[in-house]
């Protein structure tokens, strides 16, 4: 599990705001091209790779998106300062004071505030406007920015993973390359279906790689590998906690973008009982998965999500418990591994199989 | 008919777990047709072939209900909702779910404001004494439908899960008139469309008919106080002219006037602001599919008791066999 863990901190280390995943797919190639019988990169840039089964010519798309949440350059302002806007769901409280990279160079900034002597006593106890931050790169004004970054660079932020604690490990980006590591795992080994491992684009803005992805593979089955909520901590009522860390990889029944395949659902909890693998259910119906994009693409698709529950997700650091991270693993290679069951699919009924 | 309704509104069939519903509607018509088929969304696709055009007519199974979320130690269920429903609305009713298990839905009571219910603040009793008795018949994931009997008062039906068992229904006495055409008529009784319109979709892909109608509940403007509307309860099915979702294809909306006009069918035209239908998933699947809707007028949509009249729900019936012929 060492070499697996490895390559989730190396994945986590790479920069990927949505639309710019270009670092981590290189990574990613790298790790499975001689794994995959086939693999392209397409128009979106979705990584598709193709791994032939043994037999069963069952197709199962398993998806984890590349990107993460992150900043974009709006405007470069004369005293050098960069004003920006936020990619994907951020809000305004968890960017003060933080370190970023800016740009394919990695430029260094920090989100400044003014500190605290300054402050007017509204400023102190009032939210912070968003409007009202910048990245500061350094730069002793506009024209030497100008020579450092550009209007549209994205900007993620600057976070070493780090293992501490009780078999946890802080990084950013858990969301989703804890996914990213599980999928590049699988790729790894044989199984009797066809495997379509799509490592999707743009999620954090609309689930919309996984959209074309989908489109192209047009796959029976799917499912979707992710990093999800988790709040575990006091002062929330247990019924409010999405997951819990530690309590092993979490299934989705519901959320605000898919109500999961109830048939898959039920074979993947068998599959974790009979081999002893810790599960549990998403309790929350909040967020969106690619799933919800998935299961209407074509004619329908069969899904279920599996996710590692992440502490502070879309923030710039997560927590996650790396015993999540090795059953998320194991769940997911012995569900693989039991596939094909029996299952109703329509294009075995002769309903249209490709359009 | 009535027989007809009743059974399908009986029948346990929250978003996403809409078999049950699939296999009467399978029992009822599969004599009548000539091939039937289950997607991977769980629609049910029963084709009455013909060499014409190929005609979708659309009627959601699901109905909306609650989803545990947790189960606590002292075996009280807490829940979110499936599809639209009103945390004020529910409280103190009845649900079941689909192994029987009945629940009654209550709230925390030192929230004083009931207008600002969240669902947060609600649970489920089913009576369990603990969390071991509660979890012998109820998991985290379960959904619950609201209970209520379906009955016939003053030639009105008064039930649950009208919306859209009553489309069903509509499709089912159709599909068991076997109207005369050369068209080819798909009988589609969709899934998952009170949370995203999401089963009509991928229905649509596999069969991308020439024309499509969803066959759902509307709002009336007919009750105390309410906000406007020109469709009244007992006046005749509504032809869509556009809903949340969609606005109906020219050429379909005239095909139903057409057809209701020259057969003396009485119809009311439909304007409904807010709600979607699956057409609203139709009409843009594929390259385009032209698509408009009928109707039955229904008060008290999305409540646990709804309504509908049945001449609007047998009109409904005679407007299709005619559009389609």
């Amino acid at each position: 599990m060492k070499e697996q863990l490895e390559i989730l901190k190396k994945l986590t280390s790479l920069d990927g705001v949505s639309g710019d995943e270009g670092a981590v797919r290189d990574y990613i190639i790298s790790l499975v091209r001689d794994h995959v019988d086939d693999y392209y990169v397409d128009n979106m840039g979705n990584l598709i790779t193709y791994k032939k089964g043994s037999g069963s010519g069952l197709k199962v798309m398993l998806d984890a998106h590349m990107d993460e949440v992150g900043l974009m350059v709006t405007k470069i302002n004369s005293d050098g300062l960069l004003k920006f806007q936020t990619i994907g769901g951020i809000e305004s409280r968890v960017l003060v004071g933080k370190r970023v990279r800016v740009g394919e160079k990695g430029v260094p900034g920090v989100i400044g505030f003014k500190p605290i002597h300054l402050q007017s006593k509204n400023e102190r106890s009032g939210a912070v406007d968003k409007k009202n931050l910048t990245i500061d790169i350094g730069a002793k004004d506009k024209e030497q920015a100008e020579g450092m970054v550009e209007i549209g660079d994205r900007v993620a932020f600057e976070y070493d993973p780090v293992e501490f604690g009780d078999n946890k490990l802080m990084a950013k980006a858990l969301d989703d390359r804890v996914g990213c590591a599980v999928l590049i795992e699988l790729l790894k080994h044989d199984y009797e279906c066809d495997i379509y491992g799509c490592f999707t684009v743009q999620e954090e803005v609309g689930l919309k790689g996984a959209k074309t992805a989908a489109f192209q593979v047009n796959p029976d089955i799917a499912i979707v590998l992710e990093g999800t909520t988790c709040y575990d901590v006091p002062d929330t009522k247990e019924h409010s906690m999405s997951t819990i860390c530690g309590k092993g990889p979490a299934l989705t029944i519901m959320d605000r973008s898919v109500i999961t395949d109830r048939e898959l659902v039920t074979h993947i909890v068998k599959v974790a009982e009979k081999n002893g693998i810790p599960y549990q259910f998403k309790k929350t119906i909040s967020g969106g998965t690619n799933a919800g994009r998935i299961q209407v693409s074509g004619t329908g698709v069969k899904v279920a999500v599996i996710a590692v529950p992440c502490r502070y997700i879309h923030t710039p650091v997560s927590v996650m418990d790396i015993s999540d991270f090795e059953n998320m693993l194991k769940l997911a290679k012995k569900v693989l591994e039991s596939l094909p069951v029996s299952m109703t699919l329509y294009r075995e009924q002769g309903g249209i199989e490709n359009v | 008919m009535f027989d007809i309704i009743k059974k399908l509104a009986q029948t346990f069939g929250p978003s996403g777990n809409e078999k049950k519903v699939a296999e009467v509607i399978t029992g009822l018509i599969k004599d009548k047709v000539d091939d039937v088929k289950t997607d991977a969304l769980g629609n049910l696709i029963c084709v009455k072939k013909g060499a014409g055009k190929k005609i979708m007519l659309a009627a959601h199974m699901d109905e909306i209900g609650l989803i545990v979320s947790h189960i606590d130690e002292k075996g009280f269920l807490r829940f979110s909702n499936v599809g639209g429903v009103h945390p004020w609305g529910i409280v103190g009713k009845r649900v079941v779910f689909e192994n029987g298990t009945t629940g009654i839905v209550w709230y925390e009571e030192d929230k004083d404001d009931i207008k600002n219910l969240k669902f947060d603040k609600m649970y489920i009793d089913i009576m369990a004494k603990s969390a071991q008795e509660a979890e012998k018949v109820v998991k985290v994931g379960d959904m619950a439908v609201f209970a209520g009997d379906t009955i016939l008062q003053n030639g009105r039906v008064i039930s649950k899960a009208l919306d859209d068992r009553i489309g069903c229904a509509v499709l089912v006495q159709m599909a068991l008139n076997a109207p005369e055409t050369d068209n080819e008529i798909y009988y589609v009784f969709t899934t998952q469309e009170e949370v995203g319109l999401r089963g009509a979709r991928t229905a649509a892909y596999g069969i991308v008919p020439d024309m499509a109608l969803a066959v759902d509940v509307c709002m009336t403007g007919d009750i105390p106080n309410c906000k406007p509307m020109a469709v009244r309860m007992g006046d005749g099915p509504t032809v869509k002219i556009k809903d949340g979702s969609v606005i109906s294809h020219p050429h379909v909306k005239d095909r139903l006037m057409d057809a209701a006009e020259k057969n003396g069918i009485p119809y009311q035209l439909e304007v409904m602001q807010h709600g979607g239908t699956d057409a609203g998933s139709i009409h843009v699947t594929a390259g385009g599919i032209p698509s408009g809707g009928v109707s039955i007028p229904s008060r008290y949509v999305h409540n646990v008791a709804e309504a509908v009249d049945m001449n609007d729900v047998e009109n409904a019936v005679k407007l299709l066999e005619a559009f389609v012929k």
